[in-house]
C-alpha cells in the first residue's frame, strides 16, 4: 500500500479535471437548454410571434428593459409583501391548529377545503372589495402561499414523540412549556422547508391577480403584449418571473440551511 | 412507612368504560433506596405502570401513593428515560441534560442565576456515565449507547427520589449494555436513589434489581416477588453463577406460563 501513497509527480491537471462539474452544472445545463431552444427555432422555421428565439428575447429585455424593470419590481413587491403576510399569518395559524388535537381535527378539513379553491376564482371577488391594482396581488399571494406553511408548522407540533412529552409532563410541565421548549423549535425545519414551496406559490398568486386585475406588474404587462402580438415581450416577462422565482427560492433554502442545519444532521433529515 | 412507591388494587382502563382493561388488581410496594425491575409479557401493562406512577394517568380504581402522597397528577420527584432516548436535535448534549431544570417548579426560578452549579453538576454526572468532554456535542454526533448514557444523566439531573426505566437498554447492542447495567448499578450505589425497571431482559433483571415483580399478562397484576439474594457490589461474573442461571431460569418459566394463561 505504502508504494501507492508515495508521492505522486507533481503535474498540472488537465483543464477538464480542475473544473467542478457539479458546482459548473446549473450554469451548463441552463445554456444548453437556451442553444437548444434557438437551434428548434431556427429548425423548424418558428415565426415569433409563435415561439421567440432565446435571441429575440434577450432583445426584447433589452428593448423594453425600462417597462420590464418597473414592472419586475412590482411583481417582486406584491409577491414579497403577500408572502411576508403569509408568513406570519401561516406560522401564528400553523401554531395555533397544531396545539390541540381537536383544534387541528376541527379545522383541517376547512383548510383542505379552503385550499382546493382555485386562487383565481377569488380574485373577482377581491377586486369588489379592494378596486384593482396591488391590494388584490398581494392578497392572491398571501392566500394561496399560506397553506403550505399552516400545515407544515402544524405537522411539526403534531408529532411530537410521545415519550418526549411524558418525560416533561411527569416533570410538571404545562402545555406551553412542551410548546416552547419542544413543539415550536421542532416544527422550525418544516417551517423553514415549507417556505420555499411557499415563495413559488405566491409568484403564481401575484402574477394571476395582476394579470386579470391590475394596470401593474409582470401579469398586467403580459397580458398587454399578448393583446398586441408582442410575443418576445411576453416571453421576455416569463424569464424575469423565472428569475425572480429562483433568486427567491435561493434565498429561502439559504434561510432554511442557516436556521436549522441540525436537522439535515439529525434523525429528522432522514 | 418507609415506602416510596406503593400501589393498592389498581384497575386501569384505556378508551371509557368498553375499553381494554391494561391492568387489574395491581398492587405492588417499592422501599426507598430498593431497585425494583418488573418483568412480564409483552403488552402486559408495564408501560401502564410507569405512567400510573409518574401521575400521566390516574386510575379509575385503587389508589397509587408516591413519597406518602397520593398520586393525583404529575409527581416532579421522577426521573424518567425511555429506549428512545428522545434527546432534542436542537440542543447540545448538556443543554438537553439541562432541560428538566427549566421545567421543574423548584429549579427553574433559579436556573438562569445558578447556571454555573448546575453546569458543574451535569458535567459532573457526565463524567460518572463515561461521558466526560461530550457535553459540547449535539445528540446526532453521538451512538446510540453515548445518547442513552445522556439520557440517563437527563434523567438524574433534577436529583429525583424515583427514577422509572423502561427498557432502557432494549435497543443496544449487548457488550454496550453491560457497561450501562454497570453504570446504572454504580449510580444506584452512589446516589441512594429509588429506581424501578421495566425490562425484557430477565439477566437485566436478575443483575441489577434487589426484588424482582412478575406481571401477568392482561390485564396485568403481579403474580410473584422475587428477592434477588445476591450480595452488593455485584460484578457482571455473576452472571455465570449457578445460582444466577438458576433465579432466571426460573423467571423465564414463569413468563412462559403466564404467556400461556392468556
Amino acid at each position: 500500500m505504502s508504494a501507492v501513497l508515495e508521492s505522486p509527480p507533481v503535474v498540472a491537471k488537465p483543464v477538464m479535471a480542475r473544473i467542478n462539474w457539479v458546482k459548473a452544472a446549473p450554469w451548463l445545463y441552463t445554456i444548453a437548454l437556451f442553444v437548444a431552444w434557438e437551434l428548434l427555432v431556427i429548425a423548424l422555421d418558428m415565426p415569433p410571434t409563435v415561439l421567440p428565439a432565446p435571441t429575440d428575447v434577450f432583445g426584447a429585455i433589452a428593448k423594453y428593459w425600462s417597462p420590464i424593470w418597473k414592472n419586475s419590481i412590482q411583481t417582486l413587491y406584491t409577491t414579497t409583501l403577500g408572502f411576508a403576510i403569509a408568513v406570519v399569518a401561516g406560522l401564528a395559524i400553523g401554531l395555533f391548529i397544531g396545539w390541540s388535537k381537536t383544534i387541528y381535527a376541527g379545522l383541517y378539513p376547512l383548510m383542505i377545503g379552503f385550499n382546493a379553491i382555485p386562487k383565481v376564482a377569488l380574485v373577482p371577488i377581491l377586486v369588489i372589495w379592494f378596486g384593482i391594482g396591488t391590494v388584490p396581488a398581494v392578497l392572491t399571494a398571501f392566500l394561496i402561499s399560506f397553506f403550505p406553511i399552516v400545515v407544515n408548522v402544524a405537522t411539526g407540533l403534531a408529532t411530537i414523540e410521545p415519550e418526549t412529552e411524558d418525560v416533561l409532563r411527569a416533570l410538571g410541565a404545562k402545555k406551553m412549556d412542551i410548546m416552547l421548549k419542544v413543539g415550536i423549535p421542532r416544527s422550525m425545519p418544516y417551517f423553514f422547508g415549507s417556505l420555499k414551496v411557499a415563495i413559488t406559490l405566491a409568484f403564481v398568486g401575484s402574477v394571476v391577480s395582476e394579470t386579470v386585475a391590475s394596470n401593474y406588474g409582470l401579469g398586467n404587462m403580459m397580458s398587454s403584449a399578448q393583446s398586441q402580438f408582442n410575443v418576445p415581450l411576453v416571453f421576455a416577462g416569463l424569464l424575469m418571473l423565472a428569475i425572480e422565482g429562483i433568486v427567491m427560492y435561493a434565498i429561502m433554502a439559504w434561510l432554511e440551511r442557516r436556521m436549522t442545519g441540525w436537522a439535515h444532521r439529525s434523525t429528522m433529515a432522514q | 412507612m418507609s415506602h416510596l412507591v406503593s400501589i393498592d388494587n389498581v384497575d386501569m382502563r384505556y378508551g371509557g368504560a368498553s375499553g381494554t382493561l391494561a391492568v387489574s388488581g395491581l398492587t405492588m410496594r417499592v422501599d426507598k433506596r430498593e431497585f425494583a425491575a418488573v418483568v412480564g409479557p409483552s403488552g402486559c401493562g408495564k408501560s401502564t405502570l410507569m405512567k400510573l406512577v409518574t401521575g400521566l394517568h390516574i386510575p379509575q380504581t385503587g389508589v397509587v401513593v408516591v413519597a406518602g402522597q397520593q398520586v393525583t397528577k404529575p409527581v416532579s420527584i421522577v426521573g424518567m428515560a425511555f429506549q428512545n432516548p428522545t434527546m432534542l436535535p436542537w440542543r447540545t448534549t448538556l443543554e438537553n441534560i439541562l432541560l428538566p431544570l427549566e421545567i421543574v417548579e423548584k429549579h427553574r426560578h433559579r436556573l438562569r442565576a445558578n447556571k454555573k452549579e448546575y453546569v458543574e453538576k451535569a458535567e459532573r454526572l457526565l463524567e460518572i456515565v463515561g461521558l466526560k468532554g461530550f457535553g459540547s456535542k449535539f445528540p446526532w454526533q453521538l451512538s446510540g449507547g453515548m445518547q442513552q448514557r445522556a439520557n440517563l444523566c437527563r434523567a438524574l439531573i433534577h436529583e429525583p427520589e424515583l427514577l422509572m426505566l423502561d427498557e432502557p437498554f432494549g435497543a443496544l447492542d449487548a457488550f454496550t449494555r453491560e457497561e450501562l447495567w454497570c453504570v446504572i448499578r454504580d449510580l444506584h450505589a452512589a446516589q441512594g436513589v429509588t429506581i424501578i425497571l421495566v425490562t425484557h431482559d430477565l439477566r437485566e433483571a436478575v443483575f441489577l434489581a434487589d426484588k424482582i415483580f412478575v406481571m401477568s399478562s392482561r390485564p396485568g397484576r403481579i403474580l410473584k416477588e422475587h428477592h434477588v439474594p445476591f450480595e452488593r457490589p455485584r460484578d457482571l461474573e455473576i452472571m455465570y453463577q449457578a445460582g444466577f442461571n438458576d433465579m432466571v431460569h426460573e423467571l423465564h418459566g414463569e413468563i412462559a406460563k403466564a404467556r400461556v394463561a392468556a
